[in-house]
């Protein structure tokens, strides 16, 4: 078709849904229901679509597949597609992620819910985008762009602080991808860009709590990925003198973010809040990890961007659960919740256990393998890190605990119910996923496993490269 | 076999847990001990072949977990003379408190969700006891650990439950750490984490240094270190043991499983697995004989003034486990895991006795309260007092072996090491101690009378979610007559009872006797030099005495001053309040934590959260540029262009930024 191959397909594929979408007219029961149909049945097919790609996907080769190339703006510039062990578990990722958006939003969103599917489908199209383009302009283009949807669906849809948050939100992201188009257009390895993700967190815990549930899952399990994608596609390969220079500086910040945050994440009142300030300190296992440079932190580092993409997902989809019945995030507002919810208590406690890294879930892989490696790579590095699992414990716990435990006094929680059908339905695949993949991980190993290999090869010969260079000055 | 051992508690966690809302308590009940009983009875069929008969062992690789680069882990099943010590230990245990659960817990509603956590703990534990490697131990130790939170936080009503699960799981979680950066220092040093690959490794590194954390040290040293504060967290160490006391509010069966026979073992069980290493770090071994000692005597004082039954009995437990580690840290591994064993039947048979005494009583937990039970519940008394001697080591029941062996090995270690000798003073003396408490225990609940007007207490009880489903409630205690527990629970009593007086009657020469090669076939490592297990049978006669002696002692003590002169007691802690009330405070070690570790971290937190986020990073940083910005898109907004305008904008400003720089950059 065109000429395009079947990557295009799975980027461009919610665009046919974002077309019979502007088809519909009014506002009555049949045409929502319709969107509504539409849009999970269009992430649906595209999910199907990249799992056809992941089919055809040779997990031993590093080497970039299902390559497109079209001329585009003349000369310089190309429309140029692919995807290798790096993006290809990215783009699983999202378009599977995905349904459970929009399944979350299913009643949850009652205004404007046309635009609101239209915002969600052309952000997959973006997301998708940002992780199969091979040309750096391209790759700014689609990253840049989702800031609009997701900046619209905060703004939009969000909370009652929601406009504070999305200007927050819009603002740093924009200082930090604006930093980032000047290094790539000046190919210069200035590791100042690196502060986009970690130091400036505080855009996060403001922009997840005002965003609609979907929203939240969506930024924590894949907008939050994108910075980290961007290290293993562009800093570390491209400027390997500077990732060697600046490890310690990312080092610094990453241990700082998973300390600092999880103290913060302590005395948090909102359990969104809460859980945003917990994917900031997971995220600085994430850089850590891909600094280290060997095979165990890296791989460690791409796993716990998946998992956490499944488990914040996860986390955010529970806490939407309750918003949607109670209307208040306030942590005081709940308690006892067991007592009707058993079934909710199950998958709450099953996700806060993933979250704080207990082996036989994903997020145990995730954490070991990173700390494996920064300890290889520098023990104190390792060790404030791993302080990190006694801190996870305690807030997460500590949260479980008011929310869940206790006894069931307060008024206005006497009627509420446990997990809808249609709930259990959202959870069943993320809980069969988070025990899959934490007791058999080696699918997503295997996959980054080559990609890993060639990046830490050609980093090792570049070094030694500029080193004999600088001996024979 | 072994598949069947490890998983069938797995499936009936997944009967009971998924469905146990169908198919009912009842079928809960029945399918999980039964389940549990053939692991039973397989384990011993394990026990035999591999520890008393020929059989090597082996360790059936289940499957690949993961491979990253030099990392290469699997899930396996290993089975060896240690791995079958354990699986008896586990499973026999496991399985009797699941009989006696179907008893002491017929009142609860939940029991269904009550059997499952007690079959995922059977199951974690198996995998930790099976583990061919570190980190299918690490994933057994966090399991069991989550199972130990799910237990003590089960009646998730009581707030002082549901603050002790979160202790107990925050306190382990600061061994893990330790026991983490263990694993990553050995994976470092070996590029291996397979145990017959890291141990092979061990010669060669003996007296490597390496530069850790900015100092040089002694490489094996510190990875023992490290992985044996893992062990002070699961079993409740001097420093790391605040939590194991607390966990005493989750139901008494537990109690006797976890918190006593199995779990907190896992320590001991890890050094013991761990030998190659510990025999490779001389001075880590004489830091573990120094943290049991340390424990040993600690836990055994606060034990002395405690009126809460199951508290006595955690504290004992505490203290036992420090005899355990003071065996291995003089280098008899094999002792250390022999009290392990004999330790398992008499310390659950002491849980499950106090268990009926407070099933007798009606939740009643307080010793004040009781008294001359021994005529309405006679054969709870007969259970005790058989666990009791056991506990204080009467001459040949099984405690007699396994305790007073420690102490000769720790007399005849401490002629080559003063910690050694510091482990030997301090376990005699607790050796005093504890039979000083445990007979306490008894004198006060069996012996004299019922107070007319039971003490108020203000310590949570033992007791069933619902109040009004099992119909007598507190106010009412004192007017049932006590009565005996139904069979389910005797049997099991029974059952334990002939373990503590036979287990090390029989098994002591195949543990540390003369059939000790035979029966270990190298599942302990020991160090060419280290012939501990001899020179402990040259040791002077008065030092073998001792601790007879001392048990002589205190339950002499302990007559006068409960039987033969009641109320002597309250006078001796009136005449020395200070002590008293250090003991009742123990030590005062969960004020000084919550002082040093708990309220800084909240209060860190909150300086970080509204002085750090709010004020700094915000305020002067990006978000005083927010507030700029944010005043022009109010404009913008007025003017209903749109965020898309302001997007257009900020663009723009980018562009200008990116052609300033390369202009500037030209220039150069």
């Amino acid at each position: 078709m065109f000429g395009f191959g079947i990557l295009s397909g799975v980027i461009f594929l919610p665009f046919v849904g974002v077309a019979f979408l502007l088809t519909q007219k009014g506002d009555d029961e049949a045409s929502l229901r319709n969107i509504r149909w539409a849009t999970l049945a269009t992430t649906i097919a595209t999910f199907a679509l990249s799992l056809f790609v992941w089919s055809g996907f040779d997990t031993t080769s590093a080497a970039f597949q299902f390559v497109e190339e079209k001329n585009w703006l003349g000369s310089g510039l190309v429309y140029k597609m692919g995807v290798d062990g790096f993006s290809m578990p990215f783009v699983l990722l999202t378009t599977f992620l995905m349904p459970f958006a929009i399944l979350a939003s299913w009643t949850s969103v009652e205004k404007r819910v046309k635009e609101y599917m239209i915002a969600f489908l052309v952000l997959e199209t973006l997301m998708v985008g940002v992780f199969c383009a091979l040309d750096l302009v391209l790759f700014y283009l689609f990253f840049e762009g989702g800031l609009i949807p997701m900046f619209l669906i905060i703004g939009i849809w969000g909370g009652k602080r929601r406009v504070y948050a999305s200007f927050k939100f819009f603002l740093y992201t924009l200082v930090g991808s604006l930093l980032m188009l000047v290094a790539i257009l000046a190919m210069y390895g200035k590791a100042g860009t690196t502060d986009i993700t970690v130091l400036v967190h505080t855009w996060l815990p403001d922009a997840h709590v005002e965003a609609p549930t979907a929203g939240s899952v969506i930024l924590a399990a894949i907008l939050l990925k994108m910075g980290g994608y961007g290290f293993i596609r562009f800093s570390l390969p491209m400027f390997p003198d500077a990732s060697t220079h600046f490890a310690p500086f990312v080092y610094a910040l990453s241990v700082i973010a998973i300390v600092y945050t999880s103290l913060v994440a302590l005395v948090q009142e909102d359990i969104k809040k809460l859980i945003a300030y917990s994917s900031v300190a997971h995220m600085g296992y994430v850089t850590m990890g891909l600094f280290t440079l060997n095979a165990q932190g890296m791989q460690g580092a791409i796993f716990q961007m998946i998992s956490h993409g499944l488990v914040a997902g996860a986390l955010f989809l529970c806490v939407g659960v309750i918003y949607d019945r109670m209307h208040t995030r306030e942590i005081a507002a709940y308690g006892g919740l067991v007592n009707r919810m058993p079934i909710y208590a199950f998958v709450f406690m099953l996700f806060t256990m993933a979250n704080v890294g207990l082996p036989g879930t994903t997020g145990f892989i995730g954490e070991f393998l990173s700390l494996a490696g920064a300890f290889q790579a520098n023990s104190w590095v390792a060790l404030i890190a791993t302080s990190g699992v006694i801190f996870s414990a305690a807030y997460a716990l500590y949260l479980y605990r008011r929310v869940i435990f206790g006894a069931l006094d307060k008024a206005s929680l006497m009627s509420i119910a446990d997990l809808t059908p249609r709930e259990i339905a959202i959870f069943a695949p993320l809980v069969l996923l988070t025990i899959y993949y934490g007791v058999q991980p080696q699918p997503i190993l295997s996959a980054t496993q080559a990609s890993v290999d060639n990046l830490i090869q050609t980093h090792t010969a570049l070094i030694d490269a500029i080193k004999l260079a600088a001996a024979g000055q | 076999m072994i598949y069947a051992i490890v998983f069938l508690p797995l499936v009936g966690f997944l009967i009971a847990g998924a469905f146990g809302r169908w198919i009912g308590a009842r079928a809960s009940e029945l399918v999980t001990t039964g389940l549990l009983m053939i692991c039973a009875v397989l384990s011993w069929v394990v026990f035999f072949d591999v520890a008393l008969g020929h059989d090597h062992g082996y360790a059936p690789i289940v499957g690949n977990w993961m491979t990253v680069g030099a990392l290469k882990v699997d899930w396996a099943l290993r089975v060896d003379t240690l791995t079958a010590v354990m699986l008896v230990v586990v499973n026999t245990v496991s399985s009797l408190v699941h009989l006696y659960s179907i008893g002491y817990m017929h009142e609860d509603p939940h029991r269904p969700r009550f059997f499952a956590y007690l079959s995922l703990f059977t199951f974690a534990m198996l995998m930790l006891v099976t583990a061919d490697n570190l980190v299918q131990m690490f994933f057994g130790w966090e399991g069991v650990g989550l199972a130990s939170y799910l237990l003590i936080g089960f009646w998730y009503q009581k707030p002082s439950a549901n603050a002790a699960a979160i202790k107990a799981f925050v306190v382990n979680r600061v061994g893990d750490f330790g026991f983490a950066l263990g694993i990553f220092l050995v994976f470092q040093l070996t590029k291996s984490l397979g145990f017959e690959e890291v141990f092979a490794a061990m010669p060669g590194l003996d007296g490597k240094t390496i530069h850790l954390f900015g100092m040089d040290v002694d490489a094996l040293t510190m990875a023992a270190f490290l992985l044996f504060i893992g062990a002070m967290g699961k079993s409740a160490q001097f420093f790391l043991h605040t939590w194991l006391p607390d966990a005493m509010e989750g139901p008494t069966p537990v109690s006797a499983l976890i918190h006593a026979a199995t779990m907190v073992t896992a320590g001991v069980f890890m050094v013991a697995r761990l030998s190659p290493i510990f025999e490779h770090a001389p001075a880590a071994l004489e830091f573990v004989t120094l943290i049991g000692a340390a424990t040993a005597f600690f836990a055994a004082t606060v034990g002395l003034v405690q009126n809460d039954i199951k508290r006595v009995i955690a504290y004992s437990t505490c203290s036992q486990l420090g005899y355990m580690f003071v065996a291995e840290g003089v280098g008899a591994y094999s002792l250390g895991i022999f009290h392990l064993f004999t330790h398992a039947f008499f310390k659950a048979l002491l849980f499950l006795g106090a268990g009926s005494v407070i099933h007798a009583m009606h939740h009643e937990q307080d010793m004040r309260n009781m008294g001359g039970l021994r005529k309405d519940i006679p054969f709870t008394f007969a259970m005790m007092t058989i666990g009791t001697l056991a506990l204080t080591g009467f001459p040949y029941t099984a405690g007699y072996f396994s305790k007073d062996g420690i102490i000769e090995a720790a007399f005849a270690a401490g002629e080559h090491h003063t910690t050694a000798m510091i482990g030997f003073v301090a376990t005699v003396v607790a050796a005093g101690l504890t039979s000083y408490y445990s007979w306490r225990l008894v004198f006060m609940t069996f012996f004299g009378h019922r107070p007319a007007h039971p003490v108020a207490v203000n310590h949570s009880h033992d007791e069933p979610a619902t109040e009004d489903e099992h119909g007598h409630g507190h106010d009412d205690h004192g007017h049932h007559a006590p009565h005996e527990s139904p069979l389910a629970m005797l049997v099991p009593l029974a059952v334990l009872a002939i373990g503590a007086l036979g287990a090390g009657y029989v098994f002591e020469p195949d543990f540390a006797g003369h059939a000790y090669a035979e029966f270990w076939k190298g599942a302990l490592y020991t160090g060419a030099h280290n012939e501990i297990l001899h020179e402990m049978h040259a040791i002077p006669q008065w030092a073998g005495y001792a601790p007879t002696a001392m048990m002589v002692l205190g339950f002499l003590v302990s007559l006068y001053v409960y039987v033969l002169k009641p109320g002597s007691a309250p006078a001796l802690a009136g005449a020395f309040p200070r002590l008293y009330q250090f003991l009742l405070n123990k030590w005062y070690f969960d004020e000084l934590y919550d002082f040093l570790f708990v309220r800084p971290a909240f209060a860190i937190g909150r300086l970080f959260w509204k002085g750090g986020d709010g004020a700094i990073i915000d305020g002067l940083g990006p978000d005083g540029v927010a507030a700029r910005v944010a005043d022009g898109a109010r404009l913008a907004v007025r003017l209903q262009t749109g965020y898309v305008y302001h997007y257009a904008f900020a663009m723009l400003i980018g562009v200008a930024a990116v052609v300033t720089y390369f202009v500037a950059g030209g220039l150069r």
